[in-house]
This record gives structure tokens, C-alpha cells and sequence, in this order.
């Protein structure tokens, strides 16, 4: 569809920042069923990513897009094609990589302070810094006062704040994000979208993030992709030109709308 | 919330109680011969009575309790690791375990009193017989159950196996091993008064046994008594283990 030089000329350069992150080149997926069926899950997706960028992969449910984000997490192989990190091949999950699933996903048999700190266990990387790194980060989110609680008493919104912070205490250069926000309310997720801008201001973390609700990707997104029906493929690149840190007056503009027109048509659900 | 504790305590011990006075009425009304139906009195009198004797024989069965539990909890809990990772050793021993199961523990027992003599082993053999099925099961069903998402958060950490275990699986299955262990425990009564039933010197069951063929009935109940409230006491220890052991979960395994 649209070919790759296409958005490295865009949201890199026009953001000043040239160099290059990831480069995902024709990565496919085809999933092989019994008695000789297959489902063409992914195809050609070819795009490469700024260090420091936001990238909102927006699709209607079920195309395909969570399967890239996994293929780039390694979580899964690709069929075909190849994803390059700071211009090495990855095949495999990468250190430099944290993942935001859907649910939350916390131990309930961990203290909120011990869900954050898995990472570094598992690293062997639990320092008396680390901890206090960890902390810190749990104060940013707004859960001060909670280190000691079960993931079982908090709400559904806290235990994401939880996953986030989970994802960012070891110094991840990617935040690769399924629909992170899905599971929670209107209120909450607006809420999550400045935290997550916040956050990445702060530490110049590069994003991607699947999402099917067309105001999240424009809203936190350098660059919306918007991903086609099955086989997913990405169909439009739109570089979403509003200024950091955004604000939320910034939904009601008229500039607003009509990128969400864009994503729409782009979507195939508008005119 | 408080009250609702103390409601808690006192409806199961009404209901106790109901059913004693019901049990002393009837064979007080009747003027049942005790030894065909002691009246709870009776027993009440014979526990008392002889104490010190039923406490010399609870010795040995809670040893044989105790020990046959552990044993079924050490070697079951490994061999639930292997059957739940490995599909080869799933499909190589898990027909063998529920053949195991199927054989009639009681029947099992005559030979195993052949092979271990009239000592505690027998009867730690048995117990460990009863004992081992529900470890393995419920241990190998809570390991299978761990929750998708943490593995693959532990895969996307690249965790090693070993980590996965230990940090992931193990502690997920944890309220599954629990519940095994919580029937196990109770299991092992039943597995020790078999062992004893079919040969020992010693021990509440053979207490029992002796009591019963000397038409004592009083003291034969008062055994029985004590068999269950070891019962309990050995599921109350289990249960008091899995609240400490987490203390995530409020409200235990039940």
C-alpha cells in the first residue's frame, strides 16, 4: 500500500530527530490452521520508528494489529519479513523491550511494590536504587501510599497504573502497549493518557500502542497508522501535527475532528 | 463484623450441641444397652477415664499421620512439577497414577503389611497411598492453570524456566497445592486406622479395634471421637499453614 520511506520522512524529520529506532520491513504473519486452511493474519507491514516517537496502531478489533505488536515484542515469530532494532535483527524478546498487555496482569500474591520490581528480580537487578526507582515511579502514577497493598484491593484503573509502572522501572527504550486503557472507563483513560504523554516526556521512552478507539490515537500519537481489515496491512500514515504536552481542550478542536474524519475514512467508516 | 465471627462460631456449635441432646434423649428415653449405642455421657465418661491411654495411642497415629502426609506432599508435589511440564512423563505416568488410584487402598493393605511388618512403616505406606492422589492432581491442575498473561510477561522479561517456575507457576498453583494438601491430610486418618485395623500393637484404630471386640463400646466411641478430632486438628494446622503461607487471599482456599 504505502511504502515505507513514506512515514521515515515524515514524523522524524519533521519532529527534527533523525534518527531511527526500529525499522519493520514487509513482516507478515500467516497463521497455518488444520487441514491445509490459513489465515493471513498480517501482511507487508513496512515502517520505521523514531527514537523517542509515539505510534498509535489503530484498527477495528481483531485485524491483526496486536499480532504485530506481539511479532515486534517477540512474542511471536513473523512468517516473513524482518524487524530491525537500532539496526540489529530481532528474533526473540528484547531486554531494551517492556509490554503493557490488555489486563493489567499483576501477581496477586505480590505486594504492589514487589509486581513493579518483577522485572528487576528476574534481571537480578533489585537494587536499594532500583527500589527507590520503583517508588518514585509508583508516586508519578498517583498510588503514594499503596507499595504495601495486594493488587486484589485496588480498582481496575490502579492495577494498570501498576502494569505501567512495572513496564517502565527497568529503563525500557520501547513501550510496546496492547490496548493498555481498553478495560477501563471514559474518565480513567483520559486520565492514562496524560500520565503515559507525562511519562514519556520524561524519559524519552519510544511507543508503540495498539488501539481501536480513534480519539485515543490521535490524541497521544506523533503518527496514527491505521490498519486495514484482515490481512492487516497499514493502510494511512497520519501524522497528528499538534504540539507536547497536550492538553485536553485539544479534543474539541476543529483540527481534532478532522483528523478523526481522516482515521474514519481511513477506517472505512466515514466519507 | 465482629458479630458476624461470633455468629459464625456459635451456629456450628448449636448444631453440635442439638444433635448431643438429641443422641442422649434417645438413649436415655429408650435405655439403650451402651454397648450397643453409648449415649454421649458414656463416651464423655470413658474419654475422661481413660485419658492417659488414649493419649498414648494418639502418639502413634499422629505420627503416622504426620509423616505420611509430608511423604505424600514431597514426593507428590515433584512428580505434579514433572506431569504438568513434560507431556512425555504426562502421558508415561498418568495412566499409572490413576491405576493407582483405582487399586482398593484396603485391599492394598494386607500385602503392604507383608512388605513393612506391623510397624510404622506399614502404616506410613498406606497413609502415603491415600494421601499421594489428590497432591498430585490438585497440584498438576493449579501448575496447568497458571494465568496465560504472566507467562508471557515472564517471556517477554525472558525469564529462564527455573524463574518461570519459581516466580510464576509455583506461586499461582499455590492455592491448588492447598486445597490437595487440605484433603490429603484427612485422608491420612482414614489411611493410618486401615493400616492399624489390619495389624499394629498400638495406635487409635487398634485402640479401637480392641475396645470394640471387648465390647467397650464407650471407649471404642471415645477412640472414634479422638480419630476425628485429629482429623480436624490436622485440617485446621493445613489451613492455618495456607493462610500464612498467603496472605494475599483473604478468605483462604474455602
Amino acid at each position: 500500500m504505502m511504502s515505507k520511506d513514506a512515514l521515515s520522512a515524515t514524523p522524524t524529520e519533521a519532529a527534527g530527530s533523525n534518527t531511527v529506532f526500529a525499522r519493520f520491513d514487509r513482516v507478515g504473519k500467516i497463521f497455518k490452521l488444520p487441514g491445509d486452511r490459513q489465515i493471513d493474519a498480517l501482511e507487508d507491514v513496512s515502517f520505521t520508528l523514531g527514537r523517542g516517537k509515539l505510534v498509535g496502531l489503530l484498527g477495528p478489533s481483531g485485524c491483526g494489529k496486536t499480532t504485530f505488536l506481539r511479532i515486534v515484542a517477540g512474542l511471536e515469530t513473523a512468517t516473513y519479513g524482518t524487524v530491525t532494532i537500532e539496526g540489529k535483527l530481532v528474533n526473540g524478546p528484547h531486554p531494551n523491550f517492556a509490554f503493557v498487555f490488555q489486563q493489567a496482569n499483576l501477581m496477586n500474591w505480590r505486594t504492589v511494590l514487589k509486581n513493579v520490581l518483577f522485572p528487576l528480580e528476574i534481571r537480578g537487578e533489585v537494587t536499594r536504587a532500583s527500589i527507590e526507582r520503583a517508588r518514585d515511579l509508583l508516586n508519578l502514577v498517583g498510588l503514594h501510599g499503596f507499595e504495601d497493598r495486594y493488587p486484589s484491593e485496588l480498582s481496575g484503573g490502579m492495577q494498570q497504573r501498576v502494569a505501567l509502572c512495572r513496564a517502565l522501572v527497568y529503563d525500557a527504550k520501547l513501550l510496546l502497549m496492547d490496548e493498555p486503557f481498553g478495560a477501563l472507563d471514559e474518565l480513567k483513560r483520559m486520565e492514562m493518557h496524560d500520565l503515559l504523554l507525562d511519562i514519556r516526556l520524561r524519559t524519552g521512552v519510544s511507543v508503540m500502542f495498539v488501539t481501536h478507539s480513534i480519539s485515543e490515537a490521535i490524541y497521544l500519537s506523533d503518527t496514527v497508522a491505521v490498519f486495514s481489515k484482515r490481512p492487516a496491512t497499514i493502510a494511512r500514515f497520519i501524522d497528528i501535527d499538534f504540539p507536547y504536552p497536550r492538553e485536553n481542550a485539544m479534543r474539541y478542536e476543529m483540527k481534532f475532528t478532522e483528523y478523526e474524519h481522516e482515521a474514519g475514512r481511513a477506517l472505512g467508516i466515514a466519507r | 463484623m465482629i458479630l458476624d465471627r461470633v455468629f459464625r462460631a456459635i451456629y456450628p456449635l448449636i448444631g453440635l450441641a442439638l444433635i448431643l441432646a438429641a443422641w442422649q434423649a434417645y438413649t436415655q428415653f429408650f435405655a439403650v444397652n451402651r454397648i450397643i449405642l453409648p449415649s454421649p455421657m458414656d463416651v464423655l465418661v470413658a474419654s475422661n477415664d481413660n485419658f492417659g491411654l488414649l493419649l498414648r495411642h494418639l502418639w502413634p497415629t499422629l505420627l503416622e499421620c504426620v509423616l505420611g502426609f509430608m511423604l505424600a506432599m514431597a514426593i507428590g508435589v515433584p512428580v505434579a512439577v514433572a506431569v504438568a511440564n513434560s507431556q512425555i512423563l504426562n502421558l508415561t505416568l498418568y495412566p499409572v497414577l490413576i491405576a493407582m488410584q483405582s487399586v482398593p487402598k484396603v485391599a492394598v493393605a494386607p500385602i503392604i503389611l507383608v512388605w513393612f511388618g506391623l510397624g510404622i512403616e506399614s502404616k506410613l505406606a498406606i497413609a502415603f497411598l491415600v494421601a499421594f492422589f489428590p497432591v498430585v492432581v490438585d497440584t498438576a491442575t493449579g501448575l496447568r492453570a497458571t494465568p496465560k498473561g504472566l507467562l508471557e510477561l515472564a517471556q517477554s522479561l525472558r525469564a529462564s524456566p527455573l524463574q518461570v517456575f519459581w516466580k510464576v507457576q509455583f506461586p499461582s498453583a499455590l492455592p491448588f497445592v492447598f486445597a490437595g494438601a487440605k484433603v490429603a491430610v484427612t485422608l491420612t486418618v482414614i489411611g493410618a486406622v486401615i493400616g492399624e485395623f489390619v495389624g499394629s500393637n498400638e495406635g487409635l484404630g487398634n485402640l479401637l479395634l480392641t475396645a470394640n471386640s471387648q465390647l467397650n463400646s464407650p471407649l471404642a466411641w471415645a477412640a472414634l471421637v479422638w480419630l476425628s478430632l485429629l482429623g480436624m486438628g490436622l485440617f485446621g494446622a493445613v489451613a492455618l499453614a495456607e493462610r500464612i503461607a498467603m496472605p494475599w487471599a483473604k478468605n483462604g482456599g474455602h
